[in-house]
C-alpha cells in the first residue's frame, strides 16, 4: 500500500496540477497517528479495489461500444442469460467485501478502545467555538477564531492559516494516550481533526468518547463539520501537541492564570480599561451576530445600537448576557465569561456606538448579580 | 392492435373524445398523460429553481472570503437547493413517466384511481409555493441543511420552520396517494396475459419504490411531526434538556431518508434497463436477476440507515453491523451493472442521446457507487463524513444517475408523447455540455473533501480554493446547458420530423404499439399478452403483440 498522498485519485486529469502547485491536494492526509495511518491504508485499499473493477467493467463497456457499433455492420447476438456468470459475479464481489471488512473491523476495534488513557479532556461544541477542559486539572477555556473580519470581508489579504486560526488551540502531551469527551451546550457540532483521525459528533444530552495519540509535536488543524447554524463554517478546531516537559510547563501557567483573573475581579477598574477590554471581548463573542458596529441583522439578531436592553437599567442588561435569551440563538454568558468578561463587555456596549451612556459596570456588580440569583433559586 | 386505436373514431365514444379546452383540462383531468405531462413541467421548474440556488452556492464558493451572500442566507440556499431538488425535481419527474408510461406499458386505459392521481399532481405546485414562500418570511427559510437535524431545526430553527413541516407534510402525502396508484395500477390493470414477469423493468422497479414510498413516507411525515410537537407543543422528543434524545431524529429521518435515495434511482434503473437494450439491438441481459437484485436493493436498503451516523456515537457493534449490511448493497448493485455491460456485449450499437444519456449513466453511477462503498467502510467514513467526498458521492448518484435517467427517459419517449423526433444534434450537444459541466462541478468534490473542506459551509482555507474555482465553472455550464433542454423539449413540441409509431428500431413494448403521438385514450381494449413469452422463457424481451 503506497504512503504516499496526493497523486494517486488524480486519474491522469490532474497530475500535471498536482505537481505543480501543492494547493491541488486531491488525496487524504496519512496524518500523525496509528490511527489515521491505518484508515488512511483502508481508504486506499478499497480505492485501489475499485479502480481495479471500474477498469474491468468499464474497458469491456468500452470495447463492446467501440467494436460493436452498428457502423461497422455488426449483427446483434441474442443471447441475454448465462446462469454461470451470474452467479460468478454475484460470488465474486461478495468474496472481494468479505476481504475488504476484514482490515475494517480491526480498525474499527481499535478505534473504539478508549480504555486506559492518560489525559482526559472534556470538548464541548457551542455556537460557534470550542470549550476545553481539563478534567482533574481545574483548566478549562474557550478557543474561538481569530481570522479578523477584514480577511473574511476581502478587505485584508488572508493568511495561509485563513479560517483554521484560533485564539486558544488545545494543548496535550505528545506520546500520552488523551481521551476526549465530547459532548455541545446548544445543537451538534462534530469535532475533526484529519491529521489525528478523529472525527466525533457533539451532541448535547451525550457524551462521546474518541480518543489519540501524538507521537510528534506540532500544529494540528482541523473544521466543525455538523452543519450547527450560521457560523458553521467558522469554528475551527486547532490542536497543539508539546512534549511532555513543554505541556506540563503549559499547564503550571494556565493554573497561574486562572489565579490571576480572581484578582482581576477584585481590582478597581476605570471605565476606559472596561471598555477596552470589553470590545476586545465583544469582538470574540458577540460580533458575528451583532455585528461590530453594532447594527446586528434584525430580526434575528437584533441591533445593539441605541437598543432597549444595551441604553435600559444595568440589571438587565446583565441578567440578558448572564442568561441569555432562551428561544433564541442568545446564549447564556454566565457560565462562558468570568466576571471580568461580562462586566467589560455590559459596559462596553453601554458606552458604544451611540450608546454613550457613561456607566458602568464592575465585576464585583456581575458577581453579585450572579451570587443573588444563585440564593433565590 | 389496430383495432384499439380505432376505437376513437367509434361515436359512442364521444364523450371521451379528446381534452376538455382551456385551463380546466388542466384543474381538472383525470388523464394519465395529461398528469404526466404536468408532473413533469412541474419537476422542470423546479430543477430550475433548485438549480439556481446551486448556481448561488456556486457563486459563493467561487472564491474564498465572502463576496454574494451572507452565511445565514448560504445555509438556506444549501436547504433548499437540497429539498427542491429531492422533493421537487427528482421525485415529480420519476412520478411524471410513471403516469406517462406505466399505462402504455402494461395496456392499461388509464391509471386506477385517476381522481387521485390529479389530486396528488395538484398538492406539489401548493407545497411549494409554500416552502419556497418561506425565504421571503422575516427571519428567513429552512437553514438547517435537507436533512433537517434537530435540535437546530427545532430549539434553534427560525419561525418559517412550521411552514416547512406542512410543505413536507403535503408532499408526503402527494407521494403516498402517488405510489398507491402505482401499484393498484401495476396490480390491477396489466393486460390480460401480462404475467409480472412479462413487465418491463421500469414497471418492475418502479412497483417496488411504489412500495418503498408507501413504507417510508409516513415516517418523514412522523419525524416532522415530533418536530411540530417540541416547537410548538411543549414535547421534548429531541430535546435532551427535555429527557428527549436529538441521535433519535437522525435514526428516524435516515429510516426514511436512506430508502428514499432509493426511491430517486430505482426508476432510473427501470429506465435505462428499457434503453440499453434498445440502441443495442439485443434483448436485456438477466431480466430475472435484474427483478431479484432490485427487490434485495429494496430490501436491503431499510437495514443500512445508520451509515449515515458512523460518527454520532452508536455501539461498535451497531457500527460493525451497519457497515457489513452497507457493503452487501454492492452485489445486488455491481449484478445491475453487469447486466447492462453483458447487453451491450456483441450488440449493434448507435448512439442516439438516450443512449448517450443511458451509456453515461451506467458510468457515472458506478463511479458513485465505488465511492459509496468507500463510505461504507465505517472507520474511513471517519475522515469521509460530511466533507465534499460525501457532496461528490452522492451528487454522483444523482446527477449522472438520477437526472441522467430522466433525460435519457425524456429522449426516449418524447417521439411518443409529442408525435415529433426531437433535434438529435442539439440533444447530442446537450447531452456532451452536461457531461463535461457535471464532471467538471462534482468530481474535483472528491479531492477537497479528502484533503479536508467539510460540507455546507460558505467560506474555506485558501488551499480548497482552486478546486472549488473548477468546481463552480462546471457547474454554471451545467446549469446553463439545462436552458438548451427546456428548447429542445419545447422545438419538439411544436415541431419536427413526424415520428413513427416505434421510432427506435430496436425498442420493445406496448407503448411502441400505438401511434405518435399516443391518443387522448389508448387501450381501451387491453391488448392479449397471452402469447408472448416471458423474459426468462426464452425469447427474452419481445413483448409487442
Amino acid at each position: 500500500m503506497s504512503r504516499h498522498p496526493s497523486v494517486w485519485m488524480g486519474l491522469g486529469l490532474c497530475l500535471p496540477f498536482a505537481a505543480a502547485r501543492a494547493d491541488w491536494e486531491v488525496n487524504m492526509t496519512p496524518g500523525v497517528t496509528d490511527v489515521s495511518q491505518s484508515i488512511f491504508d483502508l481508504h486506499m485499499t478499497i480505492f485501489w479495489i475499485c479502480v481495479v473493477i471500474g477498469l474491468l467493467v468499464f474497458g469491456v463497456m468500452i470495447w463492446s461500444m467501440y467494436m460493436h457499433r452498428r457502423s461497422t455492420g455488426q449483427q446483434p447476438a441474442h443471447f441475454h442469460e448465462n446462469t454461470r456468470v451470474e452467479v460468478l459475479w454475484t460470488v465474486i464481489p461478495l468474496l472481494i467485501l468479505i476481504a475488504m471488512a476484514v482490515p475494517a473491523t480491526r480498525t474499527l476495534i481499535h478505534i473504539y478502545d478508549a480504555e486506559e488513557s492518560d489525559v482526559d479532556i472534556q470538548i464541548t461544541g457551542y455556537q460557534w467555538k470550542w470549550h476545553y477542559k481539563y478534567l482533574g486539572e481545574d483548566v478549562e477555556f474557550f478557543s474561538n477564531l481569530t481570522t479578523p473580519r477584514e480577511q473574511i470581508n476581502n478587505e485584508a489579504p488572508k493568511d495561509e492559516h485563513y479560517l483554521l486560526e484560533v485564539d486558544k488551540p488545545l494543548v496535550i502531551p505528545a506520546g500520552a494516550k488523551v481521551r476526549f469527551l465530547v459532548t455541545a451546550a446548544d445543537v451538534i457540532h462534530s469535532w475533526w481533526v484529519p491529521s489525528l483521525g478523529v472525527k466525533k459528533d457533539a451532541i448535547p444530552g451525550f457524551i462521546n468518547e474518541a480518543w489519540t495519540r501524538v507521537e510528534e509535536p506540532g500544529l494540528y488543524r482541523g473544521q466543525c463539520t455538523e452543519l450547527c447554524g450560521k457560523d458553521h463554517g467558522f469554528m475551527p478546531v486547532v490542536v497543539e501537541v508539546k512534549s511532555p516537559e513543554d505541556y506540563a510547563a503549559w499547564m503550571a501557567e494556565r493554573k497561574a492564570e486562572a489565579a490571576k483573573l480572581a484578582e482581576l475581579t477584585s481590582k478597581e477598574w476605570t471605565l476606559e480599561e472596561l471598555v477596552a477590554r470589553g470590545e476586545q471581548v465583544y469582538q470574540t463573542n458577540c460580533a458575528s451576530c451583532h455585528q461590530a458596529n453594532g447594527q446586528g441583522l434584525p430580526p434575528m439578531f437584533p441591533a445593539l445600537d441605541g437598543s432597549a436592553v444595551a441604553t435600559g437599567p444595568l440589571e438587565g442588561h446583565i441578567a440578558i448576557v448572564v442568561n441569555g435569551k432562551p428561544g433564541t440563538a442568545m446564549p447564556a454568558f454566565g457560565p462562558q465569561l468570568s466576571e471580568v468578561d461580562i462586566a467589560a463587555v455590559v459596559t462596553y456596549e453601554r458606552n458604544a456606538w451611540n450608546n454613550k451612556l457613561g456607566d458602568m459596570v464592575t465585576p464585583q456588580n456581575v458577581l453579585t448579580f450572579k451570587q443573588a440569583e444563585e440564593a433565590t433559586q | 392492435m389496430s383495432a384499439v386505436i380505432d376505437d376513437h373514431g367509434h361515436a359512442g365514444h364521444d364523450h371521451h373524445h379528446g381534452p376538455a379546452k382551456g385551463l380546466s383540462r388542466w384543474l381538472l383531468t383525470t388523464n394519465h398523460k395529461d398528469i404526466g405531462s404536468m408532473y413533469l413541467w412541474f419537476s422542470f421548474c423546479a430543477f430550475l429553481l433548485g438549480g439556481s440556488f446551486a448556481m448561488v452556492i456556486r457563486a459563493e464558493l467561487f472564491q474564498p472570503g465572502l463576496q454574494i451572500v451572507q452565511p445565514e442566507f448560504f445555509n438556506q440556499m444549501t436547504t433548499m437547493h437540497g429539498l427542491v431538488m429531492v422533493f421537487g425535481a427528482v421525485m415529480p419527474a420519476f412520478v411524471g413517466l410513471a403516469n406517462w408510461m406505466i399505462p402504455l406499458m402494461i395496456g392499461a386505459p388509464d391509471m386506477a384511481l385517476p381522481r387521485m392521481n390529479n389530486f396528488s399532481f395538484w398538492l406539489l405546485p401548493a407545497a411549494f409555493g409554500l416552502l419556497v414562500s418561506t425565504l421571503f418570511m422575516e427571519g428567513g427559510g429552512p437553514n438547517f441543511g435537507w436533512t433537517f437535524y434537530a435540535p437546530l431545526s427545532t430549539t434553534y430553527a427560525p419561525e418559517s420552520v412550521t411552514f416547512f413541516i406542512f410543505a413536507i407534510h403535503l408532499m408526503g402525502i402527494s407521494s403516498i396517494m402517488g405510489a398507491i396508484n402505482v401499484v393498484a395500477t401495476v396490480l390491477n390493470l396489466r393486460a390480460p396475459g401480462m404475467t409480472l414477469m412479462k413487465m418491463p423493468l421500469f414497471v418492475w422497479t418502479w412497483l417496488i419504490t411504489a412500495f418503498l414510498l408507501i413504507a417510508v413516507m409516513p415516517v418523514l411525515a412522523g419525524v416532522v411531526t415530533m418536530m411540530l410537537m417540541d416547537i410548538h407543543f411543549g414535547t421534548s422528543f429531541f430535546s435532551a434538556a427535555g429527557g428527549g434524545d436529538p441521535v433519535l431524529f437522525q435514526h428516524v429521518f435516515w429510516f426514511f431518508g436512506h430508502p428514499e435515495v432509493y426511491i430517486m434511482i430505482l426508476p432510473a434503473f427501470g429506465a435505462v434497463s428499457s434503453i440499453i437494450p434498445a440502441f443495442s439491438r439485443k434483448p436485456l441481459f438477466g431480466y430475472t436477476s435484474m427483478v431479484y437484485a432490485t427487490g434485495a436493493i429494496a430490501f436491503l436498503s431499510f437495514i443500512v440507515w445508520a451509515h449515515h451516523m458512523f460518527v454520532v456515537g452508536i455501539p461498535l457493534v451497531g457500527e460493525l453491523f451497519f457497515m457489513y449490511a452497507t457493503m452487501l448493497i454492492a452485489v445486488p448493485t455491481g449484478v445491475k451493472v453487469f447486466n447492462w455491460v453483458s447487453t451491450m456485449w456483441r450488440g449493434s450499437l448507435t448512439f442516439e442521446a438516450p443512449m448517450l444519456f443511458a451509456v453515461a449513466f451506467v458510468i457515472l453511477f458506478s463511479i458513485g457507487g465505488f465511492s459509496g462503498l468507500m463510505l461504507a467502510i465505517a472507520p474511513a467514513d471517519f475522515q469521509y463524513h460530511d466533507t465534499y467526498f460525501v457532496v461528490a458521492h452522492f451528487h454522483y448518484v444523482l446527477v449522472p444517475g438520477a437526472i441522467f435517467g430522466i433525460f435519457a427517459s425524456a429522449y426516449y419517449w418524447l417521439p411518443k408523447w409529442t408525435g415529433h423526433m426531437y433535434d438529435e444534434t442539439l440533444a447530442k450537444l446537450h447531452f456532451w455540455l452536461s457531461f463535461i459541466g457535471m464532471n467538471l462541478a462534482f468530481f474535483p468534490m472528491h479531492f477537497v473533501g479528502l484533503a479536508g473542506m467539510p460540507r455546507r459551509i460558505p467560506d474555506y482555507n485558501l488551499q480548497f480554493a482552486d478546486f472549488n474555482m473548477v468546481s463552480s465553472i462546471g457547474a454554471f455550464m451545467f446549469g446553463a446547458t439545462q436552458l438548451l433542454f427546456l428548447f429542445i423539449v419545447i422545438k419538439c413540441i411544436r415541431g419536427g420530423e413526424p415520428a413513427a409509431a416505434k421510432p427506435w428500431d430496436g425498442a420493445e413494448g406496448l407503448e411502441w404499439s400505438v401511434p405518435s403521438p399516443a391518443p387522448y385514450h389508448t387501450f381501451q381494449v387491453p391488448p392479449d399478452m397471452n402469447d408472448v413469452h416471458e423474459h426468462r422463457k426464452g425469447t427474452g424481451g419481445e413483448l409487442t403483440p
